[in-house]
């Protein structure tokens, strides 16, 4: 199933990672950011409409 | 109907889009078809372009290498033309949620210039013996990535959001001109190891076109790239459009 990369297999297979980890790690931030910041703002709304 | 009652109604429209409670409505029900649509392509054009596309005959397997640099390269500066966008809309109509999206689109920008930076040293290297050159495709990326930091730390620096708003458009403006320039470095000076756009070279009318088998995944790993920068744009200015509500909120309990 994987793929002969020959003598460039370090190099094709790290640029992947590298490139697959900041993708996930800034989706990641955005999650947890948007998250936070939904549920600072429920809270909030709470306290002014009670 | 005449085109001049047709036109004034489209813009009514179209700035109604911006307004926050619209824009949150639009962009609440579009998020999860742009996230379905980014992952589809995204994970095909990948898989497609790493395990099942074969070995270019001069730059080996490297050749795989080009489904995140070209598009990540591509999102780079398109996103910074977006910001740029923004930054004008911001600057001529006051509107929030332009400059909001530009403050939301500048981390993805960000982390799309280092990926294109990243994977173009780890090709360089076996194909032009070195990891870097100050090739001006490559410095103006370079110039590019200081400006996408330097435009997320004016907007941490600075307290007054409306304040921020004013000079990070100015900063965005300023730094489209090496977006731009990132884009055409290779036609202005006809110097360096960079070669010229790959997507154009695409046409079949060169000896050196990349072949339709490199090309059709590089699409698809293209479009996987811009629907990811559109579902990571409308999650972060969606988070912009709330933080600016809570801190409109605190600022009113302070004051009660």
């Amino acid at each position: 199933m994987m793929p002969d990369l020959g003598k460039y297999a370090l190099e094709v297979n790290s640029s992947y990672v590298l490139s697959l980890l900041a993708l996930a790690v800034i989706i990641g931030l955005y999650a947890k950011r948007s998250r936070a910041v939904k549920r600072d703002l429920a809270a909030m709304e709470a306290v002014h409409d009670a | 109907m005449n085109n001049r009652s047709i036109a004034p109604k489209f813009w009514d429209r179209f700035w109604r889009l911006a307004n926050p409670k619209v824009f949150m409505g639009w962009s609440g029900r579009a998020l999860p078809w742009a996230a379905a649509a980014a992952g589809l392509s995204l994970c095909s054009g990948l898989i497609w372009g790493y395990f099942f596309t074969p070995d270019d005959i001069r730059q080996g397997s490297t050749v795989k290498i080009i489904y995140l640099h070209v598009p990540a390269a591509l999102m780079a500066i398109n996103g910074y033309l977006l910001m740029f966008v923004g930054a004008l809309v911001w600057l001529i109509r006051r509107q929030h949620v332009s400059v909001l999206a530009a403050k939301a689109a500048a981390p993805v920008g960000m982390v799309m210039t280092l990926i294109a930076l990243a994977t173009g040293a780890i090709w360089g290297q076996p194909m032009w013996g070195t990891y870097w050159v100050w090739d001006p495709r490559l410095t103006s990326f370079l110039i590019l990535f200081l400006f996408y930091v330097g435009y997320i730390a004016l907007w941490a620096a600075i307290e007054d959001e409306d304040t921020a708003a004013d000079l990070t458009s100015v900063l965005a403006i300023v730094g489209a001109v090496f977006a731009m320039l990132s884009r055409y470095a290779v036609l202005f000076w006809n110097q360096g190891l960079h070669q010229g756009t790959t997507v154009t070279m695409a046409d079949g009318a060169q000896q050196d076109n990349i072949s339709n088998v490199f090309f059709q995944p590089l699409l698809l790993s293209m479009a996987g790239f811009g629907l990811l920068f559109l579902t990571l744009l409308l999650i972060g200015t969606r988070t912009e459009v709330r933080s600016r509500r809570l801190k409109v909120l605190q600022a009113r309990e302070r004051m009660e």
